[in-house]
């Protein structure tokens, strides 16, 4: 784990609009990394490399650490194409700085897209347009973390092209030095070994030379077999910090003189805060200034606990943006009536929703996902000082160059008087993407209406659960037509989306007559990327319904969708392997039942078979979750697996008891005593199998989600013949056990 | 005045009686290993020894725990890790991290009193909340300080 500083200079440069060879820089870049970021005796050689005298390899990571292991898995890129000794490679935060802007990001996702469109941006990047970058040059400044795409771009497209650039340097360097042909040499270790005599140098040896050579745009890069460090199971660099307390979360960050603020935000989104009478807590210990803003009011004290309670202790008067009586059942109402008069068609395969004549019709049946919080453990928190005409701000967020941009732009000054410190995350899952910092924004008002001191905005819980972008509720209609042979002959999809159609809508079978369309329906409610986003509603409607015209067709459910996937043989692998790895033919008895569901998204292909029992009286337990993953590339196995159980959870919270409902305009819940999450007693066995392919290498945060809800789901509806159309499961008549405790 | 002993240092601190412990153990103290995550005894990221017993700082007034021995995840050992902490890396637990201080004063308060927890017994007895979903390595974890007893 990086345990430097997050060091900010200089101005914003002018983006850079290079997209093939940004990995490697040119020297004088170089230049400008060293005075950046380089301690004495340490060099960069390209970019994101860092070589020290004693061979300590530094990769420097453009991301942030919310936990999912990239701070290992990247610098284990970069090692295995350096031919670095693992056990002297470190690694370390970039710099909110453009010079170590995530280029390869953008180029994972832009590349080949020669007509961009706001339309073609991916979802979890889009909030970064909101906030005005708009074109390809800007897009090389961002710092973006989620996506699940910090090995398939930043590794794949970055991090290995960097290291084998320097490699390459290197040896030049040793083969100078000999006066022999580079070709005579090679790598192992952190050395350039000479292989006629023998003679070795090590790479510090050999830093400070080889930052000379220019580096090729284009290194040769190893093929899978070479690997040595890509694929083993090593240790994240990040946890002896997490077990004894000392990783210093955005929570955590101290300064002098700080002052700590609590505040109450407007319940009904976008409400203006029209009066509040401050009056209640005058003459309150430890008030420092109360701050209204235009849709909440912030006490700032010095202690939180006493800005906390003298919040609590105001009676804010909010307008309610004409949105007061904006309930869940007014916003379904709308999303039915758009269902049914507002599709605008998305995809079109053979005669459309014209192929429901071909074969027996299977009516709209409609499935309901429901608004959810992120809720990471660490609440939404950011520390900001505005002094002498300067901005600094320390926070936890998915994009570190972004929220220096953002603090810019709510403060009005220039970026080169706005320093941003970004601080490791006590959870993301999208929640602190671009487009999502309200945290930010608040923290930055009090500061500048309270200059002098650090002040550091706290989100209660309540305020965290209540003032989040929530993952839409989204409805989904489906028909289709079935042929002789039970397999369906069209497949006709129209659902709610509150701005874009999703290709996650588009499915991998193989069926003929193809219609699918979306209603837009855009609410009051601010809406975001939650961990596997479009994939995750879009996964349990699909899913959930092959299951169900596999039943219909009186088909086994795995056998069905196999026979639909003579297309995509890594898909039926996927499915193959978990089938056979839960034993799926094996029979269940009385009330127990299994099942199963396949998704790609962020191209990782995963399959889960979910195993439940249903007693008698109606209590659902969840015992056996086996996933099978094909991510076509797995560089860190126990960090992968890590990431799949992780999914699991998270989804399978979400799906039995995860509902974020609307009343008067605002959301109703407020804690975990009323959204609540799964423990450790709830959590089922969970066996994860990981195959390799030729594939398109896949993320490893995102792609365990999606399959889960529907596979549960579908192994309830075996259990018991209850099929369950509208999550979560905490709604129908099975008390899910695991009961929660003080 | 209120007088706390936090990982055997006395303070005297001008603070009101019903402060929550966990807000004058990061903000008076300055000990930030301590985390919030709710308020209300829910999840326990806040988790700290009073007496050796695993108790939610959140909600206990500093008033209730003058004479205590207080223990936070800084001063659970005197040098090096114990083993709990040594199995959490031996099993790579944590994700974000975040409820780990918590999720670790809990399991050592049940180990010390425990040393062979069944998995029913750490089920009833951890309750605290990680949203990144690290229960499968925390219960392989316990099971391997239960199996040895070295917890």
């Amino acid at each position: 784990m990086p345990t430097r500083r997050n060091i900010v200079l200089g101005a914003l440069g002018t983006a850079t609009a290079l997209v093939v060879g940004y990995a490697v820089w040119p020297s004088g870049r170089i230049r400008r990394a060293n005075a950046l970021d380089a301690e004495p005796g340490e060099q960069f050689v390209t970019s994101w490399i860092k070589i020290a005298n004693d061979d300590t390899v530094t990769v420097v990571v453009p991301h942030c650490d919310m936990g999912t292991g990239i701070f290992t898995s990247l610098p284990q890129m970069a090692a295995d194409e350096l031919d670095a000794d693992w056990s002297k490679v470190r690694a370390e935060a970039a710099p909110s700085d453009p010079l170590f802007a995530n280029g390869s990001l953008a180029e994972g996702f832009i590349l080949g897209q020669r007509d961009m469109t706001v339309e073609s941006i991916p979802a979890f990047l889009r909030g970064t347009v909101a906030n005005g970058f708009r074109s390809v040059a800007e897009y090389m400044n961002l710092q973006v973390t989620g996506g699940s795409s910090a090995v398939r771009s930043t590794g794949m497209l970055g991090m290995r092209v960097a290291a084998a650039g320097a490699r390459e340097m290197l040896v030049k360097a040793a083969a100078a030095r000999w006066n022999v042909p580079a070709n005579d040499c090679e790598t192992k270790a952190s050395k350039v070994v000479h292989l006629p005599t023998g003679r070795n140098l090590r790479y510090g040896e050999l830093a400070s030379d080889a930052a000379n050579y220019d580096p090729s745009s284009h290194p040769k890069l190893k093929g899978k077999g070479e690997f040595k460090i890509i694929g083993r199971p090593v240790q994240r660099f990040d946890i002896p910090r997490k077990v004894d307390g000392t990783t210093n979360y955005g929570i955590d960050v101290k300064q002098p003189g700080m002052l700590y603020a609590a505040i109450r935000i407007s319940p009904v989104f976008g409400a203006r805060l029209l009066s509040v009478d401050t009056g209640v807590i005058k003459g309150k210990r430890g008030i420092a200034h109360v701050v209204k803003l235009d849709d909440a009011v912030a006490v700032v004290a010095d202690r939180y606990w006493r800005a906390r309670d003298a919040v609590a202790d105001l009676e804010p008067v909010f307008d309610d943006a004409a949105n007061g009586k904006v309930s869940s059942a007014t916003i379904r109402d709308r999303r039915t009536a758009a269902l049914n008069h507002d599709v605008k068609n998305d995809l079109k395969k053979g005669q459309g929703d014209g192929g429901l004549a071909l074969g027996r019709r299977i009516e709209a049946i409609t499935y309901t996902v429901p608004y959810l919080a992120h809720s990471p453990m660490e609440p939404m928190n950011a520390t900001a000082l505005f002094k002498d005409g300067a901005l600094t701000v320390w926070s936890g967020t998915q994009d570190g160059l972004g929220s220096r941009a953002f603090c810019a732009k709510v403060a009005n000054l220039p970026l080169d008087k706005v320093t941003f410190h970004l601080q490791p995350m006590g959870g993301g899952f999208g929640r602190r993407l671009p487009g999502q910092w309200n945290f930010l924004e608040y923290a930055v008002k009090i500061a500048m209406a309270a200059p002098g001191q650090p002040i550091k905005l706290i989100f209660t819980r309540e305020q965290d659960t209540q003032h989040d972008y929530y993952r839409p509720n989204v409805m989904s209609a489906f028909w289709a037509s079935l042929g002789p042979d039970g397999l369906p002959l069209a497949w006709v999809n129209s659902y709610t989306t509150d701005d874009d159609p999703n290709a996650e809508a588009h499915i991998v079978y193989d069926i003929p007559n193809q219609s699918i369309g979306a209603a837009k329906v855009p609410t009051h409610i601010p809406t975001g990327a939650w961990r596997s986003v479009e994939a995750s509603w879009h996964g349990f409607f699909v899913e959930s319904f092959i299951d169900e015209l596999a039943h219909d067709a009186k088909k086994d459910p795995f056998e069905y969708r196999r026979a639909l996937l003579g297309s995509s043989p890594r898909h039926k692998r996927v499915l193959e392997t978990a089938a056979a790895k839960a034993g799926w033919n094996t029979p269940m008895p009385q009330g127990r039942g299994r099942g199963i569901a396949l998704v790609e998204s962020f191209k990782t292909i995963v399959a889960h078979v979910v195993e439940v029992t249903v007693d008698p009286k109606g209590t659902l337990k969840v015992d056996r979750v086996v996933t099978v993953a094909d991510p076509g590339l797995v560089v860190n196995p126990d960090g992968f697996k890590a990431q799949m159980e992780g999914g699991v959870i998270f989804a399978l919270t979400a799906a039995l008891k995860g509902e974020i409902t609307i009343e008067n305009g605002a959301v109703a819940q407020s804690n975990f005593n009323d959204y609540e999450m799964l423990r450790l007693a709830d959590c089922p066995e969970i066996e994860i199998h990981l195959l390799e392919s030729e594939g398109p290498v896949g993320g490893a945060g995102e792609p365990g989600v999606p399959p889960l809800a529907p596979a549960l789901a579908n192994a309830v509806f075996a259990a018991t013949g209850v099929r369950v159309r509208d999550l979560p499961l905490k709604n129908h008549s099975f008390a899910v056990i695991g009961p929660s405790k003080m | 005045m209120v007088r706390l002993k936090v990982n055997g240092v006395v303070h005297t601190l001008d603070v009101e009686e019903e402060a929550p412990l966990l807000w004058v153990i990061r903000d008076e103290i300055g000990l930030t290993g301590t985390k919030f995550g709710c308020g209300i005894a829910q999840c326990g990221a806040c988790t700290v020894h009073v007496n050796g017993q695993a108790q939610r700082s959140c909600v206990t007034p500093v008033g209730s725990v003058q004479d205590a021995e207080i223990t936070t995840i800084e001063g659970l050992s005197a040098n090096g890790l114990i083993p709990a902490q040594q199995a959490w890396i031996d099993h790579q637990v944590p994700q974000c991290g975040y409820c780990q201080s918590g999720m670790l004063m809990a399991v050592s308060a049940l180990l010390a009193a425990n040393p062979h927890p069944s998995d029913e017994q750490l089920e009833q007895s951890i309750t605290n909340i990680c949203r990144c979903g690290t229960y499968p390595r925390i219960r392989a974890a316990v099971r391997a300080l239960a199996a040895t007893g070295e917890g």
